[in-house]
């Protein structure tokens, strides 16, 4: 994984959510306030936006900076999130001289448990955890069994959906969502839309290459 | 939708700037980050107060800065949580070495975003978390209760408390203690449409109200049909009371709060009606406040907020303020 990478996934993720950006704004409407989709849309840009500054750093040092952009540029809880995360995987062990496969489920995984901690929510809450733990742990699992990277992929994809697609008969106890009580039953959480789609397009995008 | 606004990308700049200018006597606006402060430096050894919150909720939290109240407001963008490099900016431009006390409504970006600032400040700073909104059930295991037009109190008094020379420990403690004295519950008549979304948030017939709902035009607890005046009042009276249980003859606040889009005419009819149902209750209204403090744009709607009153509230309910939104005293 290079810093070029993330660029280009990025991109790539760019193109993705807008294709899906009615969906993710109408599911959004129905549980929460409508913003999540406005929110991950400028935190693509603005990553995008960086790739002129971070192209040529260290990796810890790009992963620093597309952290911070994240958090000052989104605001609301993505930010808060998305931010932890990239800044959790900036201080990896030993990134900026190369990550391979393994390293790289390594620190999204760390960065992943740090999402947890800050979000305070697990499985089963109706956020983005229902996405990003399963295929953290997916991931995690895959390379400990010494699995084929495609494979392992694959099978995040799936994962991947399958979390998406739990949180429409969750109750949610965190989040916007969780002040509507049993209204919120029967919708699909936006948050776990919009993670799954990234997750599915980083993964195709590395199968595909 | 029709809004007055050039673009949805300056809707916010644009506003803060005619705030700014319009209140150049009592607040600055900083921009990039974007944060408000007095417009006169904190004074030595004063603990300085900093809340803030996505904008739309206007005049809460900018219209709160000022002698006797916040010492900074940080303004996301509508409806959503302002950014750590934002609370940091303000932190270091109001702090005078006597801390700072955060005070933010329950709601998770803005939980998440103030304790990333928090834990990146260097010097002493407490939160106050404020979460009034009776129209959703406390719980550990949950995001628990929204904080709503509560907070404009909690602002008050403890901005007062501030004034006055008390420590961060004491400012904290008070903000928690008028927070776990005030109970809040709205109802709206229609949604309301962020800029950038263009649309309104949810379609609601003519004969419907959402009950229990929060401070962005979201759906609240249910849909019911449309009820007369008293009897709403009676509903959302019902849910604070019985949280809050106020004793026989205790004195309390009386806070209608106005969404946005309803006449203060009909805020004034609720407080009527209100106070009808007190009475029989046999809870003294000592103090009172109504208008549109702690809004959702342009949504339809109010909220009631009680607050129970001891000596000290009532002391720092009445001493002097001076911002945009609240004056008197001065």
């Amino acid at each position: 994984m290079s810093v070029n990478f993330l660029i280009h996934r990025a991109k790539e993720i760019q193109a993705v959510i807008d294709a899906n950006a009615g969906e993710i704004e109408k599911l959004d409407q129905e549980i929460g306030d409508g913003d999540h989709i406005f929110n991950v849309q400028r935190g693509i840009k603005l990553v995008i936006e960086l790739e002129a500054v971070i192209k040529d750093l260290p990796m810890s040092k790009a992963l620093n900076q597309i952290a911070m952009k994240v958090l000052s540029g989104i605001g609301g809880s993505s930010g808060a999130l998305f931010g932890t995360l990239f800044m959790t995987m900036a201080k990896g062990n030993d990134i900026d001289n190369g990550v391979d496969f393994k390293k790289a489920i390594e620190i999204f995984a760390d960065g992943v448990e740090a999402v947890k901690q800050r979000g305070k929510a697990d499985v089963g809450e109706k956020t983005m955890m229902d996405v990003l733990i399963p295929v953290s742990n997916c991931l995690k699992k895959g390379v400990e069994d010494n699995k084929d990277v495609k494979e392992i992929l694959k099978e995040a994809i799936e994962v991947a959906e399958k979390g998406m697609f739990s949180t429409k008969d969750l109750l949610a106890t965190k989040g916007r969502a969780s002040f509507l009580g049993e209204r919120a039953k029967g919708h699909i959480d936006p948050g776990a839309r919009s993670s799954q789609l990234m997750i599915k397009t980083v993964c195709e995008s590395v199968l595909n290459s | 939708m029709k809004k007055f606004m050039n673009s949805a990308d300056d809707f916010l700049k644009e506003s803060l700037q005619g705030f700014g200018a319009a209140h150049q006597d009592i607040v600055n606006c900083h921009y990039d980050p974007n944060f408000i402060t007095r417009a006169t430096p904190t004074k030595e050894g004063k603990v300085a107060l900093i809340s803030g919150g996505g904008s739309g909720h206007e005049p809460m939290h900018g219209g709160l800065v000022g002698y006797g109240m916040l010492d900074a407001a940080c303004p996301g963008f509508v409806f959503s949580s302002p950014t750590p490099d934002q609370m940091l900016a303000a932190a270091e431009k109001v702090d005078s070495g006597a801390g700072v006390l955060f005070i933010v409504k329950n709601y998770s970006g803005d939980v998440m975003n103030f304790q990333m600032a928090a834990e990146m400040m260097q010097g002493p700073n407490e939160s106050v978390l404020t979460n009034d909104d009776v129209a959703v059930e406390d719980s550990s295991f949950t995001t628990g209760r929204r904080g709503v037009a509560a907070t404009v109190v909690v602002e008050k008094i403890v901005g007062s408390l501030a004034e006055h020379g008390g420590s961060l420990q004491e400012c904290k403690a008070l903000g928690d203690k008028v927070n776990k004295n005030s109970g809040s519950m709205g109802v709206a008549f229609s949604s309301c449409t962020v800029p950038a979304a263009g649309k309104p948030n949810f379609d609601i017939g003519d004969d419907e109200m959402e009950f229990g709902v929060g401070i962005h035009g979201e759906p609240g607890r249910r849909r019911d049909k449309m009820k007369s005046a008293q009897e709403i009042t009676n509903e959302l009276l019902e849910a604070i009371n019985e949280d809050l249980k106020p004793e026989t003859n205790e004195e309390i606040l009386l806070f209608v709060n106005g969404m946005g889009g309803t006449p203060l005419t009909e805020l004034y009819l609720i407080y009527d009606n209100a106070k009808n149902m007190l009475d029989k209750k046999n809870i003294k209204i000592s103090r009172s406040l109504v208008g549109n403090y702690c809004t959702s744009l342009e949504m339809q709607g109010a909220s009631i907020t009680l607050t129970k009153l001891d000596e000290e509230l009532l002391k720092h309910w009445d001493s002097s303020v001076h911002t945009a939104a609240m004056r008197w005293g001065v």
